[in-house]
This record gives C-alpha cells, structure tokens and sequence, in this order.
C-alpha cells in the first residue's frame, strides 16, 4: 500500500491487515518506553491547512514511537491561499525529503490532486466532507477491543447527526459495513446527502426509533453553523429530536457502546457527560488513535523492518 | 487583385441538399461552383465536406482582462482550426463588456487578429452584477444584438422582466445563464450520487429549470426575443420543447461536453472537469440529444472557457469552472452526438448563424455570390488532444485521452484560408 486516503482505497483486506498490525502497536504502547526504531530515518510531514489540534498530535505521536522524524507544517488556509501555493508547499516540502504526507485539507480530493506534485505516501487526514480513514479504523478497532469480536457480522451500528458533513460518517459507513455491520442511519433529512439510495445503509429520521435496537451509537458533532445555514431551525430543537440524554441513554441496551469522534459539543449532540454512560469509549477512541496511526505509518513506510528492538 | 483559392473534389452540404464539386472564391466571394476549377491556390477537399463556416455563440475570450488565459487574436485562432468563422464573445470580460468603449475594443481586436469575425455580445446589467441595466441602447447602436451576463443569471425576476421590455423595443435577443444563485451556493458538481459520495455541495437540476420556467413565461408576457445558454437537464428541455410548442420566441443551444461528459468524471477529483453548470447524468444526454433531434434546442454552442493553469491546479471547490471547446467542439458533435452531418452543420453553423442575427455573412450556402466563410472537415477522421498543440492559450481540454472524430481540415475566412491542411496561417 503507498497511500492511505480513503477507506475503498484501503479495501476490506487491507483494512483488516491494519487492523491486526493494531494490536502489535497496542502491545507496544502499553510497554514502560513505548517507542521502536522501525521508522528510524523516516520523515513524515503533517500538512495541516485545517486546524485540528488532537488529529495532528495523534500522528506525530505515532510517528514519534516508531522514531520517525517529524516536520510540521501548520497552516490555516487563508495564509496560503490558492492551489499554486499548495503545489509550491507539497514541492518544497518534498525536495526537504519526506516519505510520508499528513493531510488535513477543508477541500474535497487534495490528498488525490497533491500525488502529481510528490513521491512520498500521502495519508488522508481529512478532506473536506469526504473521507477520513484513520479515524474510521480507530472507531473499528475500538469496537473490536470493546466486543473482543473481529467481525461485526449482524451488529447493528447507528450514526446519529450531520452525516452530509461529515467526512468520519462517509469512512465509517464503508468501513463498518465492510466487516459486516448494520448500519443506520438518524438525521433530519436536511442533515443527510440528497441521495443516499446506492448506500448500504438504513435511515430513519427519529432517534428514539433506533434507540433500543443499536449494539453502537456513534455521536456526530453539529456545527452551529448548520443553524444559520437553514439546516436546522435551533441548536436547542436539534439537541432535543438527536442529542444523547439521560433518557434515551437509559432506554439503550445494556451492552450497546457510545462513541463520539470529538470534539463534543456538551449541550447540543451530547446532553450528558461520556462518563455517566457505562460503555462509553470515547477515551478509548482517543488512546486507539495513537496506535492505529502508528500501524498505518508502519504499513506504508515499514517495508522490511521489525517491530522487534528498543530504540 | 486577391489570390484565387479553388476547393477540389468535396462534398458540398447546403440547406437544399449535397453535391461534389469544386468551389472558386475571389475577393471574399463564391465565383464559381463546377467541375475542375482552377485557382492559385488549391486547397484538395477529398473525402471533405465543404459547408459554411460555424459560428460559436458562447466564446469567452477573456480580453480585456484575464490575457493570461486567452486573447482575442488566440481565441481566434483556436475558432478558425475548430472550423468556425465567427464567434460571439461573452461579456464577462475586465471590465465587463457593457460599453460602448469596451465593445468597440474587442470588435477591433477581433479585426486585428483577422482570423473571424468576433462579435462582441453585452452585458444585460451593468458590470453583470444583476442590479440596473445596461445600456442596452446605446450598446444596440454600436451593433450589438445579443446581451447575457452569461456567468450569472439575472436572479432579479422584475429586472429580468424589464429586460425584456426594453430588449423587445430594441430588437434584441437576451440569453439567459438559468442558475438561481441561492440553490448553487458553493455548489461544484451535479446533485447525484457521486456527489453524495464526496462530499460535495450539489448543484441541483431544479436552479436551472426554474429560472428556465421563469423566462419562459416572461417571454409569454413580454414578447421579447429570448436564448437559453448551455442547457444541461432533462426537464429544461421539456421546458422548451413546450414553451416552442406554444409558439414563443425561444432558441436554446446545448455545449459538446454536456453532450459527451457526465458527472462521475468529477471522482477523479480532477478539476478540468468542473463547468458551469455542471456534467450531468446519461439520461440528461439522451434528453440533450433528443432535443437535438427534434428541434427543441437550435444550436451547440462551446463555452470556450479558458483559464491558465495555476488557477485549475486547485482543489475542485476553488478552481473556476470552466473547459476549453473551440478545436474540439465538432469531433466532440460527431463522436459522441449521434447526430447526422447535416444537423451536425446546421446546429453548428445555420441555426447560430440566425440567432447571433449574422446570416447574411455566416451559416450561408455555397452557392455563386454567397460570401466565403466557409469550413472545409473530414467527417471519418479519427484523433486525440495532443495539449502541446492547441492553439488556446490555456489548456483546459477535458478530451486528453479520448478519440473525437471528425477533424477541420481547412477554413476559410472572407475569402481567405485561415486553416489549411489543420495548420493556422497566421
């Protein structure tokens, strides 16, 4: 695999390959000095033109225990403006010799138009509503860690919220239904894409519909932007027909997971506090970051070396 | 005393039917229409048709303005080798062509590069920015009779309508760019499924076809003399086909790439293939072309939109929308346009020849007298976008990788060869 931009392009094997070089990294992290020299000499470049703060730290950490070096490049996208820029970046910061792009982009397709401007691997970290692979594995690979079941054959997985923008949402459908699930699903129908009829999923436009017959709730953070844009009447109407309360956490099923990809709006899509949910794994999504990172950095750049020695 | 140019053993196609025979020009006019003519200069027309010129109504030429991409003389150029004699220049130039100073301009910039005639087209509202009009007056006695803020459509429903009050009084045609602007926000590519999957704001077929449906029956009230640029739905053409049924003043054109190209192109995240509006659907095709084939749309018309490099070098949300045409448009037509080569040159060159109101120079027929604007194509010949070659100073070409067929072998310019065997001559 050269790069890793979205999930159809990691394909059900690949993914599983992934997922399985996962554990090794688990293994690795929870050792007293969690760091290898697998990447040792290897570059990776994070190309940030979008904030995101714990996105960016999460590969670096990843990159930093298979020590490999790290080079940052954090802009907001109105200080580099248009695409020739982007190109001079993507070259400029190839010509320093990097193997490995991070890319974080608000514009749909960067991590595909920048390949004609480099050789390095290009990992999608994000573009615009698209596709954000990593953390469609993460959300995989913590689902397995809380089911101890590496298929997720017949589990019925809900998304809940603004699926039209949401790039975690379009990765995490084709990633979860390709190890088998069922997914579903709940938005207002201004939240969804105007046609998601060649989808494998269900919709259902009421939340408490789907409330006693989800194994996963995955959470999706509203943009109060989507107010202003006529998406939804109030923040407060939105939070009342689609956020997490205390209620509807009481009518889930004992065994079903609560996931949110963060950052949480409390008060709008999250009426409670995760901790108050017994089989939260929003913490475990964030420490499976790390690792799940470090097992697609050692998939694409690892060729030949061992997870083996210390650093 | 200009040189004598003969065409030799092509297949002249007219209004009232074909016939082989050679074709004698002198001093920008048709002499003679025979049998082994001779001439100084011979331009061999085998296996050729021979036919009048084609006219684009829809060229954005981009001087004064953004030289970067295209200039008059290079759009020109581009015009002649894709065959046409006259190209109507869209007016969203900088500054904006809704003066008489700046119309002037471009019309004699068109004469310098001699290659065709250029006719400038106006704005319908100043500086396009859909607020007061024109001055559609004063720009109708500088010769223009075509107005558009093609780029926009005039979103103002009482402004639009007063357009067209004032455009009835003047004698002039109004072509309408159909997009409401408050359902295209931000909008790159075709609402579809594709656009589902990536994420993208959608552009839907209904911001068309409403403001198709609107100046259709602002026409009905107006009586005003109305164009529909670059129609790409189904249901738009539905529209029209009625709208004419009703007898109203109506033409509309269609573009090669909305005939050939269709939304998925865009997962390719390439930007050459983001237009204004955007690739469509097969089943907008098949309707495009039955259109076609039953006289609801008149004309195909390029959008020639050339943009340098640098700017299409974007992600598909910033890059401008926009493709190159002019030396693709009539191998694009017969590869993909199931049409006969008839219609091929009557929506090519007769019926836009009419709607620009040039037909008494352009979209004539070879005939003795007749003026010599004339193109000279192999219908069979196979080829490919070779982008080192384009004449167009951008190249913006969505047609690299695939096979046209049918190529401008030679054109003719008042008289004058602009092309010869596919070459410009200036």
């Amino acid at each position: 695999m050269k790069h890793l931009r979205s999930i159809d392009e990691l394909g059900h094997s690949g993914l599983l390959e992934i997922l399985q070089l996962t554990d090794h990294m688990t293994e690795i992290n929870q050792r007293p000095v969690p760091k290898v020299p697998a990447l040792r000499g290897r570059t990776v470049a994070s190309l940030f033109f979008e904030d995101s703060t714990r996105t960016r730290l999460s590969f670096e950490t990843a990159a930093k225990r298979l020590s490999a070096d790290t080079l940052t490049f954090n802009v907001s996208t109105s200080s580099v403006n248009k695409g020739e820029s982007l190109r001079d970046t993507v070259a400029t910061i190839t010509d320093m010799g990097v193997d490995a792009f991070v890319v974080r982009h608000k514009s749909v397709g960067i991590p595909w138009q920048i390949e004609q401007w480099t050789k390095a691997s290009i990992i999608n970290a994000g573009d615009g509503a698209h596709q954000h692979p990593t953390q469609a594995i993460v959300d995989c690979y913590t689902i397995r860690e809380a089911t101890h079941t590496a298929r997720f054959d017949g589990m019925q997985i809900t998304i809940v919220g603004d699926i039209k923008h949401s790039r975690v949402a379009r990765s995490n459908i084709q990633a979860f239904s390709m190890l088998g699930a069922k997914v579903t699903l709940v938005a207002p129908p201004t939240l969804l894409p105007p046609d998601v009829s060649h989808w494998p999923v269900e919709v259902n436009h009421h939340l408490d519909d789907v409330i006693p017959t989800s194994d996963v709730l995955y959470m999706l953070r509203l943009q109060s932007e989507r107010m202003s844009q006529g998406h939804v009447p109030t923040l407060r109407e939105y939070s009342e027909q689609y956020g997490l309360t205390q209620k509807r956490v009481a009518r889930l099923r004992d065994s079903a997971i609560v996931m949110h990809p963060g950052p949480m709006n409390r008060g709008v899509e999250m009426q409670i506090d995760p901790s108050d949910v017994k089989n939260s794994l929003i913490h475990r999504q964030v420490a499976n970051g790390v690792s799940v990172r470090m097992a697609v950095l050692f998939d694409l750049l690892g060729s030949g070396a061992n997870l083996g020695g210390q650093a | 005393m200009s040189k004598t140019v003969v065409i030799k053993g092509g297949k002249i196609i007219n209004h009232d039917g074909e016939l082989r025979a050679d074709v004698r020009i002198e001093n920008e006019i048709v002499v003679e229409v025979g049998a082994n003519l001779k001439g100084d200069v011979e331009l061999d027309a085998s296996g050729c048709i021979v036919t009048s010129g084609f006219v684009d109504l829809h060229a954005h030429l981009r001087e004064p303005g953004k030289e970067e991409a295209e200039t008059i003389e290079t759009g020109s150029r581009a015009g002649a080798l894709g065959g046409y004699t006259a190209l109507v220049a869209m007016p969203n130039t900088d500054p904006p062509q809704d003066s008489v100073a700046v119309i002037d301009f471009v019309r004699e910039q068109g004469k310098r590069a001699g290659l065709v005639d250029v006719i400038p087209s106006g704005c319908i509202t100043l500086g396009r920015q859909g607020e007061t009009l024109a001055p559609m007056a004063e720009l109708a006695q500088a010769g223009v009779n075509f107005f558009t803020d093609d780029g926009f459509g005039v979103q103002d429903a009482s402004l639009m309508r007063r357009a067209l009050e004032y455009a009835r009084g003047l004698g002039v045609t109004l072509a309408q760019h159909c997009e409401v602007a408050e359902l295209t926000k931000g909008a790159v590519m075709s609402e579809c499924q594709c656009c589902t999957d990536l994420g993208l704001p959608g552009w839907p077929a209904i911001a068309e076809e409403l403001m198709v449906f609107r100046d259709i029956e602002l026409v009905r009230i107006t009586g005003a003399t109305m164009h529909f640029l670059h129609l790409s739905t189904a249901r738009s053409v539905d529209l029209v086909r009625a709208a004419k049924r009703d007898g109203l003043p109506i033409t509309a054109e269609v573009t090669p790439h909305h005939l050939s190209l269709t939304q998925e192109l865009l997962a390719s995240y390439d930007s050459v293939y983001k237009v204004n509006p955007p690739l469509r659907s097969n089943d907008d095709i098949r309707a495009l072309k039955i259109g076609l084939l039953d006289g609801t749309i008149d004309a195909i018309a390029t959008d020639h939109a050339p943009h340098p490099r640098r700017d299409k070098e974007m992600s598909l949300d910033m890059a401008p929308p926009g493709m190159l045409g002019l030396e693709t448009a009539l191998g694009v037509v017969l590869a993909f346009g199931d049409l006969e080569i008839k219609d091929v040159v009557a929506l090519l060159s007769w019926n836009p020849a009419r709607i620009a109101k040039i037909d008494n120079a352009h979209g004539r027929p070879i005939a003795v007298s007749e003026p010599a604007n004339i193109c000279i194509f192999d219908p069979e010949l196979s080829w490919s976008v070779d982008l080192q070659r384009l004449a167009s100073k951008s190249i913006n070409s969505p047609y690299v990788g695939r096979t046209l067929r049918g190529k401008v072998r030679h054109t003719i310019f008042r008289g004058t060869p602009t092309v010869i065997d596919g070459q410009a001559q200036k």
